[in-house]
């Protein structure tokens, strides 16, 4: 899934400094499971914004609402009869979600309250992890099932840096070495040799290099 | 220049030729002042077989590495051209491989590059398109077959003698001799490893190399950084992924006693020098005296490695 993190509130305030009325629209997709953008974090975002007005002595009228999914024109339509008779509204979908709410309502404005950083998945409660960079050719069967093009800090497709060390990246102690992963893995394994020939260099065409990327499935097309 | 040399210069005759090769290492200078530069190249003249010109070290930036390797081939030493991936996309290398050799510039080490996030732009965006084993290839590529790396040929191919580097101290070290093994598969002429501090080991490490025979196929200089000071060997064993200093090390540098710390650096960077020579598999030593090369002629002088081969 898409996963993102709030923005700080100053920085969400500063947005909306010239507004009085907003409306806070979440997400119940990746968001949701994030537990950055979903229902719950959209009531928590709106009593601190509103806390934060009140103080200033100018306060902020802000309602709620959580749509199915931010990335689909069908849900987006929903908030047709509201969303213009606001001062902005902010969105706490990935960076998808105000992009499309941006395109289907020309005259309003749109904020993202988050940063969208990866894709990936939740390693403990709490935590999230990157485990795949888009680059629209997956690779993963190669390096035991592991991707070193999210996961080793310079993408390499040869085998770990000299500045791997204790089973951690040379970039900060709290990143796992993919590398030092990938290379136990096929040691347990017994398949170290998949692991000597030397991989070519990789075409990212198919990745963001290659320019915006669009998919199509035919069938559905009408 | 002999037919069957694949670059002809300096280093590879050294080697070619039988010799224990002796190299040296020059960062250049934080601005564009050649002055400084030719004063910290000058020490060096005649007394390594070739001198590694940094490329952006540590993600700080500097003069361009090509630049001082041209810099250096006007001031009569041969340079070992670096190049890191960080810094370039496939393009940017291949254009600048065609500049070097265009320079005069014949020796180039392929390297990853250490992350941006120590330098001094840690905001930059890397570029990582190819990494250090398919740059050593791409270097193979265009000097052998004469072709880009979409195939399409190339006007007057590059002359290089391609390097590569290896650290033996780095995780998992089960790996390390295997990615040696690639990097020679790849198409690297000769290996200059990471500094050398424990000898226990880089000895397993060199024995690996021997027992699979890549002492045959590629010629492994063995990396050499004299310790200047207690502080360093601290900060080294600390702060520096990858690196390995035996605590009885410090502890040396520490019992030499005031002033006399970077005496006793120089005289474990003689002994390793010393036990190198001999080792089986070991083609040569690469000092690599950072912001030390004035020190460099009494080093090679007490080293026993002067005067150099002309070749």
């Amino acid at each position: 899934m898409i996963i993102a993190d709030r923005k700080p509130l100053n920085e969400i305030l500063e947005m909306i400094q010239d507004c009085d009325h907003i409306l806070l629209i979440g997400c119940k997709g990746c968001v949701t499971v994030c537990n950055v953008g979903g229902a719950k974090e959209v009531g928590i975002l709106a009593s601190a914004l509103k806390i934060a007005r009140k103080k200033e002595g100018r306060p902020l009228e802000v309602d709620e609402r959580t749509i199915e999914r931010q990335c689909d024109p069908e849900y987006i339509e929903q908030v047709k009869d509201v969303v213009e008779s606001y001062d902005a509204v902010v969105s706490m979908a990935c960076g998808v979600g105000p992009q499309f709410l941006s395109t289907a309502y020309p005259n309003q404005r749109f904020f993202p309250a988050v940063n969208t950083t990866s894709f990936g998945g939740a390693v403990q409660h709490g935590v999230w992890e990157e485990r795949c960079a888009g680059c629209g050719q997956c690779v993963i069967h190669y390096f035991g099932g592991m991707c070193p093009i999210a996961r080793c800090s310079k993408s390499l497709l040869n085998g770990p840096c000299g500045g791997s060390a204790g089973g951690k990246c040379e970039i900060s102690k709290d990143v796992d070495c993919i590398w030092d992963l990938i290379v136990r893995k096929k040691m347990e394994q017994g398949r170290l040799d998949d692991l000597m020939d030397v991989k070519p260099p990789k075409s990212w065409d198919t990745a963001r290099d290659g320019g915006p990327r669009r998919s199509v499935r035919e069938e559905l097309v009408q | 220049m002999s037919d069957d040399l694949k670059s002809g210069s300096n280093l590879e005759k050294v080697l070619k030729a039988g010799h224990f090769a002796f190299t040296g290492e020059c960062g250049p200078p934080k601005g564009a002042n050649v002055d400084h530069l030719k004063e910290k190249i000058a020490p060096l003249k005649g007394v390594v077989d070739a001198v590694n010109v940094t490329d952006n070290q540590t993600a700080v930036v500097r003069m361009s590495s090509w630049a001082a390797s041209t810099v250096m081939v006007q001031e009569g030493v041969e340079p070992n051209f670096q190049m890191v991936c960080r810094d370039r996309n496939r393009l940017a290398m291949m254009s600048d491989i065609l500049g070097i050799s265009a320079m005069g510039i014949r020796n180039m080490l392929c390297l990853s590059g250490d992350h941006q996030r120590f330098g001094n732009h840690p905001q930059a965006k890397n570029v990582f398109d190819i990494d250090s084993m398919q740059l050593i290839a791409l270097a193979k590529q265009m000097r052998d077959q004469g072709t880009f790396l979409n195939d399409e040929e190339i006007d007057v191919p590059p002359r290089l003698f391609i390097g590569a580097a290896a650290n033996p101290f780095a995780e998992p070290h089960e790996f390390r001799v295997y990615r040696l093994s690639k990097k020679i598969a790849a198409g690297a002429d000769f290996i200059q490893t990471q500094c050398i501090y424990n000898m226990d080991r880089f000895r397993d490490f060199i024995k690996q190399a021997v027992d699979m025979g890549l002492h045959e196929k590629c010629s492994i200089l063995a990396g050499v950084t004299p310790m200047k000071s207690v502080g360093m060997a601290k900060y080294m064993a600390k702060m520096v992924p990858g690196m390995d200093v035996p605590d009885d090390l410090v502890q040396r540098l520490q019992g030499a006693g005031k002033g006399k710390v970077a005496e006793e650096g120089i005289r474990f960077a003689l002994e390793q020098i010393q036990e190198f020579q001999e080792m089986e598999g070991v083609a040569g030593v690469h000092l690599m005296a950072i912001e030390w090369e004035h020190r460099v002629p009494e080093i090679a002088e007490r080293a026993g490695m002067l005067p150099r081969p002309a070749l």
